[in-house]
């Protein structure tokens, strides 16, 4: 009793700076004790992580502010259609661990540029894997920012603004100081907080409703209310009375969820940030293990989201539902104060109407609520409420610093040390590396305060950008010998061009007076599947114009015989 | 390339082609085009084409790179290339 009123007593203010300030204290710790020495160290960890320790790291690289606030919303709202986000962003993690990541490992340079670089013996194909990396990782980056700004102004009450700045002095101090080495180490106790974070509310919440504290078995099971029914029949006949579709059924055309599908697939495995974390591992053997490892850790939240999204809609649907404003409970009005939330009375009867119908509808809420709010609309304690704000942070944070270490080695090392100045001193190059790592946060935390509107639609096109340039140029270059430098750059250059154009035409609108409607979309293929179209034409672009042109060097030809056998994988070599 | 290289990279390739087949069929098969077909059958509340899509086939790839990870692990040893 006396304890429970303690707690209370404390608060989810409190609890928020507790956990955000224990967890920000453990950050910096770690990155003192894992200063880079060497360029080595900054760029690939010294190659000495172990498959385990990567395998965290990577999971939760690869798991953003929109994986963990975002995600699970977007499924509630669009039922089956989410499934493109689930099988997207998990199976690009196959072809990564069996197309890719043993062999850059075995190939074992510091970054994807410098493969492109040194794959197709030339400096003009590095330029355009910098530009690509560069275009991939700010698009990415700028939303990692914006998402720790809102968690702060949620959770803490400073402005967007101010969260902005805090989140970019703790990247700041860790990228800088420790490189990939602080990164890596920082990533692993990430990692453990926004996992934790994420179960917690979603295991209470699944014995709620459905007393199975599986949240994977729980939303395939009976409601706990006694009625026998299946959770899942409940929410597709609520949904049916609102006006929407099944739950279990999408809206989006066959055609479409098959190819964002595939472009998020291909530009998971196409994604800088990703792929040079396995240079970081001592073998080629462990790149393969820790691909595994991270796509294990990765799917126990991945499968958790889809289980969250249909209790936190059921949830929603019942509590607000036709029910009389002024009976709301108290998250209703909290979150309508950030804007998240709005309701707006048309037919003045004092009920809230959510239906499908736009005309008719009363009730506007986020995406990102879902996951937010879910544990005060669960009526969870409140340092559950506060613990999710310390998760969504970690994983804003650990993608932000992931995304700024490609940002600074592809300037410092394939720019600077690769094309610019060959000369410069392993001091020189580390100094470069740490000024370019200042440089990128600071770029990144002006989009993250001042958000170009197109941040938002573009994020999900890294991946289209991904899948369009890198992808089919880093799997011709291992499995095709024959694959030469005129052909690589051709198809990266139309590639990433193309997806330019249709995400630019059909996304943001820029070219007509208003962005052009769905049926104008060429084979019903929206702007976010379009990376799968645009890979396609990369790839024949490369293999025809590679057809017509001089095959590679023999000592290119003997190098890519070498990258297909795993022995002798040394540690990252500059040489 | 040796005879031996180029015996591993064909078993190798017969590996992956085998494993993205399975990667393929779960996905874009049960998850995507049979979905409505699958969606006959249930299992618990679960429609079996909206499980695959949401659960199934993320639970196959876990299991397929570790059954990627045993095979090639089997064969550098088979070929001397374990170090």
């Amino acid at each position: 009793m006396i304890h429970s009123l303690m707690v209370e007593g404390i608060g989810i203010q409190n609890w928020t700076y507790i956990l955000v300030g224990v967890t920000f204290a453990l950050y910096i710790s770690i990155a003192i004790c894992s200063r880079a020495g060497s360029t080595e160290d900054f760029y690939v960890a010294g190659s000495g992580v172990s498959p385990l320790a990567n395998g965290m790291a990577t999971a939760a690289d690869w798991m953003s502010a929109a994986s963990f606030i975002s995600m699970a919303g977007i499924i509630s709202f669009a039922g089956y259609d989410g499934a493109v986000y689930l099988m997207g962003w998990t199976g690009g993690y196959v072809l990564l661990a069996l197309l890719l990541a043993p062999y850059l490992r075995k190939f074992g340079k510091f970054t994807v540029p410098d493969f492109i670089g040194e794959r197709y013996y030339s400096d003009i194909a590095r330029f355009v894997g910098v530009l690509c990396a560069l275009l991939v990782s700010f698009t990415y980056v700028a939303g990692q920012m914006r998402g720790v700004g809102l968690v702060f102004s949620r959770f803490l009450e400073v402005d967007i603004d101010t969260g902005v700045i805090i989140g970019m002095l703790i990247v700041l101090f860790y990228a800088v100081l420790g490189g990939m080495k602080g990164i890596t180490y920082t990533q692993v106790a990430q990692y453990c907080v926004l996992i934790f974070a994420f179960m917690v509310p979603a295991i209470f919440i699944s014995i709620q409703m459905t007393g199975n504290p599986v949240p994977q078995l729980g939303f395939g099971s009976q409601m706990a209310d006694g009625s026998g029914m299946y959770l899942l029949d409940k929410l597709d006949g609520l949904s049916e009375d609102l006006g929407f579709a099944q739950y279990t059924n999408g809206s989006k055309s066959i055609i479409d969820v098959f190819a964002i599908t595939l472009a998020l697939m291909v530009g998971t495995a196409g994604l800088p940030h990703v792929i040079v974390r396995f240079f970081t591992v001592r073998r080629v053997r462990d790149a393969r293990k820790s691909a595994g490892i991270a796509l294990l850790l990765i799917v126990i939240l991945y499968s958790t989201a889809p289980a969250v999204a249909v209790f936190a809609r059921t949830n929603m649907i019942e509590t607000v539902s036709k029910q009389s404003y002024a009976s709301v409970p108290e998250w209703f009005k909290k979150w309508e104060t950030t804007g998240l939330i709005v309701f707006n009375d048309k037919n003045n009867d004092g009920i809230i109407n959510y239906v499908a119908d736009a005309s008719k509808n009363e009730l506007q809420v986020d995406n990102d609520i879902m996951v937010l709010a879910n544990p005060e609309i669960a009526r969870l304690p409140d340092w559950i409420v506060a613990l999710v704000a310390a998760g969504a942070l970690a994983a804003a944070l650990s993608t932000a610093a992931g995304l700024l270490l490609v940002i600074s080695s592809s300037i410092s090392h394939d720019l600077i040390k690769k094309i610019i100045n060959p000369k410069i001193s392993e001091n020189g190059e580390l100094i470069a590396a740490r000024i370019s790592a200042i440089v990128a946060v600071c770029v990144a935390g002006y989009f993250g305060i001042n958000p170009p509107g197109f941040v938002a639609a573009t994020v999900a096109l890294a991946f289209g950008l991904a899948a369009a340039s890198f992808f089919p140029a880093i799997v011709l270059g291992i499995f095709y010998k024959r694959m030469n430098k005129e052909g690589a750059i051709a198809g990266m250059v139309v590639g990433i061009t193309l997806m330019m154009f249709y995400m630019i035409k059909y996304r943001l609108g820029w070219f007509d007076e208003v962005v052009p409607d769905k049926d104008e979309w060429w084979f019903g293929i929206s702007p976010e599947g379009f990376g799968s179209v645009a890979m396609g034409v990369n790839f024949f672009v490369s293999v025809v114009i590679s057809k017509f042109t001089s095959a590679p060097p023999t000592e290119v030809q003997e190098m890519v015989e070498n990258i297909r056998i795993p022995l002798g994988s040394g540690p990252a070599t500059d040489h | 390339m040796t005879k031996k290289a180029k015996a591993y990279w064909k078993e190798n390739l017969r590996y992956l082609f085998m494993l993205l087949m399975i990667w393929f069929v779960v996905s874009f098969g049960a998850g995507i085009l049979f979905k409505n077909i699958l969606d006959e059958i249930k299992i618990g509340g679960f429609k079996l084409g909206f499980w695959f899509a949401q659960q199934g086939s993320m639970y196959v790839f876990v299991i397929l790179i570790f059954v990627y990870v045993r095979l090639m692990n089997k064969l550098d040893r088979k070929y001397g290339y374990d170090s």
